[in-house]
């Protein structure tokens, strides 16, 4: 066993067994991020936090909610809304988190994109980061089953249809997937496991691992630029803190991140307050009814794009469109041929596909909830192109790139 | 300032994607019903029966039909404008009320369906032109008449029988809307409206209204029972069970909740709800009961609300004095 001096201090103490300050160094003050940055690096604070409350709040309705087709609706819209104290401020945070979360997730994709943060050396911070994307996209489709509203069981049942892989048939997957014929008490119980235990714990995993990813190639910056971390850090610690190009994650960095979380709060709760509809859609809170389709099953604005790019097209290739677009951001390093790390401005042609590619998510969004009629349908089908001419101009736009 | 550029392209494009999502995919889905502020002069049901006269030449089939039912609706509702305009004589109209409260009174058990309104502050619920027109006709003023023409009679199809000229209905009106006005709790105008076909299970009532605790079970047996058989006669009515309305506020916009209970038809068409002729302040009170039952924590959020947005903006400033004074010397 090792040897133990008397501690004069909690700290020592804690320092003896645990290395306290050794930790607190490699994490926190001699954690070094470069100095030129903008708010746009506080988006993963920001998501930090808004998983924190999602998580926070998840666990207080989780008291109180019940996974049964009989009682689930009522437990979520009678039980916490009305006799829980404060069930509903639980239940609007966690509705409107749950929709923030990823308007926050697509501005951290689309800086990592412009900044070209995925490029040498950063490879796993992006695929890390994009299955994060992927399993937070489970996790807000398995929670959306839960209050069995109507949007819960149509949704539950597009969305599971799609595994029949279409002229397949695999009708005995979807089954084995729901547990039943059509959505029911096992398909119920099934999303709410996933929903609170498994995607949860992959979600933390994942964390860990994209927080690990960071570590080596560093954070990067504004202008992409390369420079070396050590011989910055021994600028700051000599004092030199104006000529040092980092500074350490706390308190340097942590004062701005929290700022900015103070700012994305006033939005966050003026939301859960007063402006909580767009996050919380009126057709599910009629009742789960096998009986009645609605006349419009949409998915989350957040899925909108991909459920375009499914639409437009005929059942089999728009499955197979469908399937490549869930995937093929995760290949966004391997497709951009530039040795350039630099903001998208500075790249030419690449500066023109960022944009496309931005306004093109847009549009996909918004056709993806139109109903699916006339010029929308024209419209969603040009975007759904355009969305695949980009992936396939990529590789070409980018081995061309002058070097910076 | 490089941050508040790179802010504003972020704020602008979200901006349209919640505008595109929400108010303009919204105004797209759903289609824009005309409202007419609760009053009921026909003007909808015969827009309503032009439509189908227009599908039935295209299709040509049953023109005939369709053009008579315009017909029939022109006549009808140029009948009741004339009725409206009579002096109606409320002292007369108690006397013709008699016949009325034979099945219009507390406690009244269903009939052919449905049980009967208490009429005690129809004047305060109802709007005139209508009662006018449901003495008169009642399915015609409920727009259900194509639920009726050739299998069964309207439940309250006698009355056509009981008042039958225009100054008599003109009296017996005008008593309602004096006399029987009295000041209403939005409960009350949610069971006398609403509460007969529809539930309301987050509030614990029913087609026969409150449900009581029971200390035994087979009391409470008892009354499940008692409720069933009612919602029997009323889907048997209907067609379908109604829906019970506990959430029925967060499900549907307010603009379709205000025009579906002033004209079922123009948001289900072929629905066999009727319309319930409610007047403006009495839409107001079934309203009330409803957000007073599916969203209660209205009041809560309004008072809490604005202390916690308060809160995050002091934050927000002591949090940029703190990084201001951490990066003062980094530039």
């Amino acid at each position: 066993m090792a040897h133990f001096e008397k501690a004069n201090s909690i700290n020592e103490w804690m320092d003896q067994r645990l290395a306290v300050n050794t930790l607190k160094k490699v994490m926190q003050t001699e954690y070094w991020i470069p100095k030129n940055i903008n708010f746009l690096w506080a988006m993963g604070m920001v998501l930090a936090a808004t998983f924190g409350i999602l998580l926070v709040s998840g666990i207080f309705l989780l008291m109180y909610y019940k996974p049964d087709v009989n009682m689930a609706f009522d437990s979520v819209n009678y039980t916490i809304m009305t006799e829980v104290g404060y069930g509903w401020l639980w239940r609007h945070i966690h509705g409107v988190a749950a929709s923030l979360v990823f308007l926050v997730i697509y501005i951290h994709m689309f800086t990592g994109i412009y900044y070209g943060s995925y490029k040498k050396g950063r490879e796993l911070i992006w695929l890390s980061g994009m299955l994060l994307f992927v399993t937070f996209s489970a996790e807000a489709f398995s929670g959306y089953m839960l209050p069995w509203g109507q949007m819960s069981y149509w949704a539950g049942m597009v969305i599971t249809n799609l595994f029949s892989a279409g002229s397949l048939e695999l009708y005995g997957l979807v089954e084995w997937i729901r547990g039943d014929y059509v959505p029911g008490d096992a398909f119920l119980t099934r999303f709410f496991m996933l929903h609170v235990l498994l995607l949860p714990l992959a979600i933390i995993g994942l964390i860990v691992l994209h927080f690990g990813t960071l570590r080596i190639p560093h954070v990067n910056n504004q202008d992409g630029e390369e420079f070396d971390f050590a011989e910055a850090a021994k600028l700051y610690k000599e004092g030199k803190v104006k000529e040092s190009k980092v500074i350490p994650f706390s308190p340097v960095f942590l004062s701005k991140d929290v700022f900015v979380l103070g700012v994305y709060f006033i939005l966050f709760f003026y939301l859960v307050f007063f402006h909580f509809e767009f996050a919380m859609d009126p057709v599910n809170f009629d009742p789960a009814d096998g009986l009645k389709t609605p006349p419009h099953i949409y998915p989350e604005w957040y899925f909108l794009w991909s459920y375009e790019i499914l639409r437009p097209f005929p059942k089999d290739p728009g499955l197979v469109a469908f399937g490549i677009a869930q995937v093929i951001f995760l290949m966004l390093p391997f497709l951009d041929r530039s040795p350039n790390v630099a903001p998208a401005s500075r790249r030419g042609l690449f500066n023109v596909w960022f944009w496309i590619m931005l306004l093109d998510m847009l549009v996909l969004t918004v056709m993806g909830k139109l109903p699916p009629q006339g010029i929308w349908n024209t419209i969603g089908l040009v975007a759904a192109l355009v969305f695949f001419a980009l992936w396939i101009a990529l590789p070409i736009i980018t081995k061309s790139e002058k070097k910076l | 300032m490089k941050e508040l550029k790179i802010f504003s392209v972020v704020a602008i494009f979200t901006l349209i994607l919640y505008w595109g999502v929400e108010p303009f995919a919204h105004s797209q889905m759903h289609k824009h019903v005309e409202g007419h502020n609760f009053t009921y002069d026909g003007t909808a049901d015969i827009e309503e029966a032009e439509a189908k006269v227009a599908v039935a030449k295209e299709t040509k089939t049953k023109v005939a039909e369709a053009e008579a039912t315009l017909a029939a609706k022109k006549t009808f509702w140029a009948d009741v404008k004339r009725i409206s305009k009579l002096n109606g004589n409320a002292a007369n109209g108690e006397g013709l009320f008699a016949m009325c409260a034979g099945c219009h009174m507390e406690g009244a058990v269903n009939m052919g369906g449905v049980t009967p309104p208490s009429l005690e502050k129809a004047g305060a619920l109802y709007d005139k032109n209508y009662l006018i027109a449901l003495v008169k006709n009642p399915a015609m003023a409920s727009n259900v008449d194509h639920k009726y023409a050739d299998t069964m009679m309207h439940p309250m199809g006698s009355v056509t029988t009981m008042v039958v000229d225009d100054q008599s209905i003109a009296d017996v009106v005008a008593f309602l809307m004096e006399k029987k006005k009295g000041e209403m709790t939005s409960k009350e105008a949610f069971k006398d409206a609403c509460g007969r076909c529809h539930a309301m299970r987050y509030a614990k009532t029913t087609q026969i209204g409150d449900t009581p605790v029971f200390k035994e079970k087979k009391d409470a047996l008892a009354h499940e029972i008692k409720v069933l058989d009612e919602q029997a006669l009323v889907k048997g009515y209907m067609g379908k069970l109604p829906p019970d309305l506990s959430m029925m506020i967060r499900a549907r916009s307010a603009e379709y909740m205000e025009t579906f209970v002033e004209n079922p038809q123009s948001q289900l068409p072929g629905t066999s709800m009727p319309r319930t002729g409610l007047s403006h302040e009495g839409y107001e009170k079934v309203k009330q009961y409803l957000t007073e039952i599916g969203d209660p924590s209205k009041p809560a959020r309004e008072a809490i609300g604005p202390w916690v947005v308060l809160f995050f903006v002091v934050f927000s400033v002591l949090a940029l004095l703190w990084k201001k004074e951490k990066w003062r010397d980094h530039h």
